[in-house]
């Protein structure tokens, strides 16, 4: 992986603003500023310790095809590069049974303000070693550092995955399954998703009172929501949406109502940024409470 | 300038504030060891009163360090240079437990397994499950990310907390993190789990609350060589299953637990290999069958699978009283924890008998084998003379293997004092100074429990050796 060439492609403060590119698939770079792309490329895959080493510029489809052949994945959304998606942060509708995204970054190797090449986090999935520096990174969009290479944990694909749809309460349904990967709600119908042994599934799914279907709903795409999942049963008179229930994400066609931000969160931020990045030439402008 | 005391008796109460030769003696150190020495223990039983104690230290210019209940093993918790100790062990309320959307809100000093004992009936438990648990709080393990045997499938304690209420260095009170999933901006919350009480005091902590399984099993085996029972941990996550917790001990460790505890331990074993799957019931007699196949494979003599919850209790009481049980081989014993790739453990584990046989010291291992954390047990007797320069530089080699073998320095107890001076094993002068610009975000004051987890930058590049008397 060539991380010094990208670092020094990313330069020193003075070589000013610069905007990382990926594939575009996320909203681009920052337009009217020099761009950089970070390394591409699978460095290496363990199978046995579950964990894959990549540039950040590895298209998610390419790392998909590689875990599949080995009965393993990563719930990265599927699109763009590996380093779009962590650094937008956003979960799959998976999240109920595989956890957040942030969870799957163990290691990264990025470049910061300053040019350098700088490690946060390290290459096991229990490290407690030093600041949580790679959760900070997921969800930043860039603005503390660019990312160049990462090592990921991976899950090994289940025996059987399936789709299922009920129109009963969705969170009688929810309470009812144990450990479902994804329950989605309409407002009208829900769906679950069960991932194990054929007979587990089958039984839960009965038990459940759930039908097979073929797939998730499509998801409205204007607004993502977060709301507290203990609040999703006021959204029974909305329309045009989709909630995963027990996670609190919604999908809607509607954007959501402004939330108020505290000051002092706002300043904490603020100090971050300036610590990282003091002249704010990486992705300028970015503004991470306004997506 | 008034008195540092009677401020903090003004901001909590005059009798929650301590500075007793006695008391002070009892806060002076964790679980670790390491002497510090604390000029005054106080005790707020609100949010506002540890704004105002934080408030009269950054008046003071005096550092104080959050304490629970001590059970850290890595010094985190120690004061250093009189520092202002800060008990939250008296705010151990559970103040709401949300059973449909399985979040609970909780203070700092509960215990972690009160609230996994608060929401059994509701059919949950709070994941994260540490040796300590009977005895360490929630705050505790927020503050070091702790882990547990059942981390392996679930995950250690930053993938279950959601939100927190935080009183930052220089008296702010903010919500990091949050009751919905994506709050705006970024990951605080994550940044905070695990700092070591150096990024604020957490005063509120929501917890995600798990489910518990349908069904359990619980299978022992055993081996005739470590290298068996280490390559039949390899091969189980090797195909594709994560087990609820996969736990091994060594020949030493099991003779001494069997002596404690007699629960049919086999103590002819070289290994032996505790293995838990949960969930429902079809997929569970798959794995147990897959499991046994597999350690089979790897030359287990027998597999012995727990027939009732009294049996099961019984091996995990084994694994659970380890500790206790050494306790009658040697007087004092010194617990490492690092982690290393699975697939390096036979060979990790043999470097750290020969280092052990190198310093004449006795070795036994008793560690979550899963998650290839190891903690080997130096066990000895400090009055023999010169046994600490032993156990000293015996205990530096085992992190130096461990990070050669492609590990990490700690894998749950964290670097607090312990390690702060490997962290240059790991990190250049580079990545050190990214963390301490987490640090300096997160308290400009510097004086949320400082001189912890990181080196100074003059040590960087250079391990040096913990002060003296730190390894006891």
């Amino acid at each position: 992986m060539d991380l010094n060439g990208f670092a020094a492609g990313v330069g020193d403060t003075a070589q000013g603003p610069v905007s990382i590119a990926g594939s575009s698939s996320r909203g681009g770079s920052v337009p009217g500023v020099r761009t950089v792309t970070a390394p591409a490329g699978i460095e290496w895959i363990q199978a046995d310790e579950m964990i894959v080493s990549c540039g950040a510029g590895t298209l998610v489809a390419e790392l998909d095809a590689a875990l599949a052949e080995i009965g393993q994945s990563i719930a990265l959304a599927p699109t763009g590069t590996v380093g779009g998606a962590l650094s937008v942060g956003q979960s799959g509708i998976r999240r109920l049974g595989y956890g957040p995204l942030r969870d799957v970054l163990l290691q990264a190797h990025y470049i910061s303000a300053a040019g350098d090449v700088v490690k946060a986090g390290g290459p096991t999935v229990k490290n407690v070693s030093g600041f949580d520096l790679c959760r900070l990174l997921v969800g930043s969009r860039g603005t503390l550092g660019f990312l160049g290479d990462v090592i990921l944990r991976t899950r090994p694909l289940p025996a059987v995955s399936q789709w299922f749809s009920t129109t009963a309460d969705p969170f009688a349904t929810f309470a009812a399954l144990y450990r479902p990967v994804s329950v989605l709600w309409d407002g009208e119908t829900t769906w679950a998703l069960l991932e194990g042994h054929a007979n587990d599934v089958r039984e839960q799914a009965a038990g459940a009172g759930l039908v097979e279907t073929g797939g998730p709903p499509a998801l409205p795409s204007t607004a993502r929501w977060s709301l507290p999942p203990a609040q999703l049963h006021m959204l029974s008179t909305d329309t045009g949406f989709v909630a995963e229930i027990g996670v609190g994400v919604v999908h809607h066609s509607i954007l959501q109502p402004a939330r108020t931000l505290d000051p002092a969160v706002l300043a904490l931020h603020q100090r971050l940024k300036e610590q990282f990045d003091p002249t704010a030439r990486l992705n300028p402008g970015v503004d991470l409470f306004d997506i | 300038m008034s008195c540092l005391i009677d401020d903090l008796g003004v901001a909590v109460s005059p009798d929650r504030v301590r500075a007793g030769h006695a008391e002070l003696s009892l806060y002076r150190r964790d679980a670790s060891n390491f002497d510090g020495s604390a000029s005054v223990v106080c005790f707020p039983m609100t949010t506002a009163e540890v704004q105002a104690v934080v408030r009269v230290c950054v008046a003071h210019a005096t550092p104080y360090v959050a304490r629970g209940s001590g059970t850290g093993l890595a010094g985190g918790a120690t004061p250093l240079d009189g520092a202002v100790v800060v008990s939250l062990a008296k705010m151990d309320r559970i103040i709401s437990i949300d059973a449909q959307a399985r979040q609970a809100w909780v203070e700092p000093g509960v215990l972690n397994l009160d609230l996994s004992k608060a929401v059994a009936h509701l059919g949950l438990h709070f994941a994260p499950d540490p040796s300590s648990q009977q005895s360490c709080t929630i705050g505790g393990n927020v503050a070091n990310n702790s882990g547990g045997p059942h981390c392996l499938a679930d995950g250690v304690t930053a993938a279950h907390i959601v939100a927190l209420e935080v009183v930052l260095p220089e008296g702010d009170i903010v919500i990091i993190g949050g009751e919905d999933p994506d709050p705006d901006g970024l990951d605080l919350r994550g940044a905070f789990v695990g700092s070591e009480g150096m990024f604020g005091i957490a005063t509120k902590i929501c917890v995600r609350l798990t489910q518990n399984a349908p069904a359990v099993r619980t299978m022992l085996l055993d081996f005739d060589r470590v290298e068996d029972g280490a390559e039949t941990v390899s091969a189980i996550i090797a195909a594709g299953m994560v087990p609820a917790a996969l736990e091994m001990m060594d020949a030493l460790c099991t003779r001494a637990v069997e002596e404690y505890i007699h629960a049919g331990l086999p103590t002819d074993a070289a290994a032996i290999l505790l293995v838990e799957v949960a969930g429902l019931s079809h997929g569970l007699e798959d794995q147990v069958a897959r499991i046994i196949s597999i350690g089979k494979a790897h030359g287990a003599r027998t597999v012995r699978v727990a027939q009732d919850e009294a049996e099961r209790a019984l091996l995990w009481k084994g694994r659970k009283t380890a500790f206790g049980a050494i306790a009658r081989i040697k007087p004092n014993y010194y617990l490492h924890d690092t982690v290393v790739p699975r697939r390096k453990l036979p060979e990790v584990l043999n470097q750290v008998y020969e280092i052990a046989k190198r310093h004449d010291l006795l070795v036994m291992n008793v560690f979550h084998a899963g998650d290839g954390n190891l903690h080997p047990l130096l066990v000895f007797d400090k009055r023999e003379p010169g046994v600490m320069e032993r156990v000293h530089a015996a205990g530096e080699e085992i992190v130096r293997v461990s990070v050669a073998a492609g590990g990490v320095l700690s894998g749950e107890h964290g670097i607090g004092l312990e390690k702060r001076d490997f962290m240059p094993l790991m990190f250049s002068p580079v990545d050190l100074a990214a963390q301490a610009a987490m640090r300096a975000a997160f308290d400009p004051t510097g004086l949320a429990n400082p001189t912890k987890v990181l080196p100074s930058p003059a040590a960087c590049g250079d391990v040096h050796h913990v002060p003296e008397g730190a390894w006891i």
